[in-house]
């Protein structure tokens, strides 16, 4: 099964599966953050720290103890959750962007400890070994997106969907209505965490180096821009923002110097002319029935 | 049987008392109206009962329960729905799921629930809470409009789905924060009839009201504040004699 699968894996030039195996990392991180900023509208700054924390919780299991690698992918998602939970519980209890600076702050104080500590091996960094597994990574990828959107997808149509978006529309009247906000807005971030925690797991074993500065303010920034351009609360525009800002430095790479200019004036476009981002307020489903009325309703006539 | 009991209320915001010293019990099935001047205390009131603000003394007891000091979607739970004054709506979602949110402390799934909804027992869940959703719907009128968005209603509707979403909740007590404000003489007539509807099915019924008109048709009885305290309760026919009353709206005779 590992061979068949790693022969299809070298089937596949490498260059295209990098872009992909980062497209794929971008997806899982991007819709960690929008079930806390997408479904539930509490705004994180600090998203790659929970990244860092399932990177160096990965990477530190393969290393010490050789953990199989689907295992050590949940280690690293619940470490983060963990973490999440620690955060939120004292920050989300309260309402406005208390969350914004309380992340935006441990973040940062998160980079100083991992540069400081014997185990992640200070400002050098960790290399990290390849994973214990025979399956190749790139397969673990597409497997963590699969099922990342598809518990994505679930959620946002069940009761604790709803109950998030409730709290995002109105914290008042969702309380109200009998929604504990303090407890889904910690299960959210939560949830959104663990995401975070698989995603820079196997952005540790994929790139093979990590060091603290990798997971700075601005990686928590890029992700952000994922789901904001995407849109909000949107699974397809997610995936789409994620793609499009992972691939942006390679069809953009002709503009030299320019280019990170360039990046700038099309968000700055894009937030003109689409606020809710590229997908946002899009309905696939509503698309779908309009086609299919339209093509209904001559007959009818 | 008695529904919800103030006893001696008070909530002092600084140097401010809001409410002071006010006690009067609503019983089950009753329609009681809250009416006052403006600044008298009666959405204070509400977010006393809702539990948005603590009480400074005295308490309140729901169905013998003491909920002074719970919080607001517990004291949900318990079973009292709102609606609020200023519209709170879920804009951004569609009418359906405004109500079944409304419907939330009726399911009890959660995370995993979510993770899970092919299991017979979910599915059975989810598929009661949308039933409930759509009869609360029906209930007001708005089931044809069950796929807009809730911002996209005219006014009118919009506050006749702020009923519905508190329906879903199946509340014995509804609060309602000046239902009829901003409506014309018909939807006002229409919500008249709606609101009998619901105390009807056994729901008893809370509301402020500046609409003096429909407060004496529509309440058993009612209770008039005045600078925070209760100056008056009885019948719309002792209210409307009162000198108390007639003297807080309008003045003493004689005076300047």
């Amino acid at each position: 099964m590992g061979n068949f699968l790693q022969n299809v894996v070298n089937q596949i030039d490498p260059y295209v599966m990098q872009i992909l195996v980062n497209i794929g990392i971008g997806i899982i991180l991007a819709l960690g953050l929008n079930v806390i900023t997408g479904l539930a509208g509490q705004l994180s700054l600090g998203h790659a720290a929970f990244m860092s924390i399932g990177a160096f919780t990965g990477a530190i299991l393969t290393i010490k103890l050789g953990m199989p690698f689907g295992v050590n992918l949940l280690c690293s998602g619940f470490m983060a959750a963990l973490f999440s939970v620690l955060i939120g519980f004292p920050t989300l209890r309260l309402s406005g962007d208390y969350l914004a600076i309380a992340t935006l702050g441990f973040a940062e104080i998160l980079k100083v400890v991992f540069l400081n500590l014997d185990i992640t091996n200070r400002a050098l960094g960790l290399s990290v070994p390849p994973p214990y597994s025979s399956i190749p990574l790139p397969v673990y990828v597409l497997i963590s997106v699969v099922l990342a959107v598809t518990a994505l997808a679930l959620m946002q149509e069940s009761r604790f969907g709803r109950a998030l978006k409730a709290i995002r529309e109105d914290e008042i009247a969702a309380e109200a209505m009998g929604v504990n906000a303090t407890r889904y807005k910690i299960q959210a971030f939560a949830i959104g965490s663990f995401y975070a925690g698989v995603g820079g797991c196997l952005y540790a074993h994929f790139i093979a180096y990590i060091n603290p500065s990798d997971f700075g303010f601005l990686k928590s920034i890029d992700i952000l821009n994922m789901v904001v351009l995407g849109g909000l609360g949107s699974i397809p525009g997610v995936i789409l923002g994620a793609s499009l800002l992972t691939t942006a430095p390679e069809f953009l790479g002709f503009m030299k110097q320019y280019r990170m200019l360039v990046y700038g004036i099309i968000l700055i476009i894009l937030m003109l002319f689409r606020p809710n981002g590229l997908l946002g307020g899009v309905s696939f489903k509503e698309m779908v029935l309009k086609i299919f009325r339209k093509r209904t309703q001559p007959s009818r006539a | 049987m008695t529904v919800l009991e103030l006893d001696k209320v008070s909530i002092r915001f600084g140097g401010l008392v809001a409410v002071s010293q006010v006690s009067f019990n609503i019983h089950a099935g009753e329609i009681l109206a809250l009416i006052g001047p403006n600044g008298a205390g009666k959405t204070t009131i509400f977010n006393l009962i809702m539990g948005l603000y603590k009480l400074t003394d005295g308490k309140i007891l729901f169905k013998n329960i003491n909920i002074s000091s719970r919080k607001p979607h517990q004291i949900a739970a318990l079973g009292i729905g709102r609606t609020f004054q200023t519209i709170h709506l879920f804009n951004q979602l569609t009418v359906f799921d405004n109500v079944l949110i409304g419907a939330h402390t009726q399911g009890g799934r959660n995370m995993t629930g979510a993770l899970l909804k092919w299991l017979p027992a979910i599915a059975k869940e989810e598929k009661d809470l949308h039933e409930l959703a759509f009869r609360c719907l029906q209930m007001v009128g708005l089931e044809k409009k069950r796929d807009a968005l809730a911002k996209n209603l005219p006014y009118g509707e919009q506050r006749r789905l702020e009923i519905a979403r508190a329906l879903a909740l199946k509340p014995s007590l509804l609060l309602l924060d000046e239902p009829a404000a901003g409506m014309n003489p018909q939807e006002t007539k229409e919500l008249m009839e709606l609101i009998h509807v619901i105390r009807n099915s056994g729901i008893t019924i809370l509301l402020v009201e500046h609409d003096m008109k429909f407060v004496m048709k529509i309440s058993d009885r009612i209770v008039v504040l005045d600078y925070g305290a209760k100056i008056a309760e009885g019948v719309p026919e002792e209210i409307r004699t009162s000198p108390l009353v007639i003297q807080a709206y309008l003045g003493k005779v004689g005076a300047r």
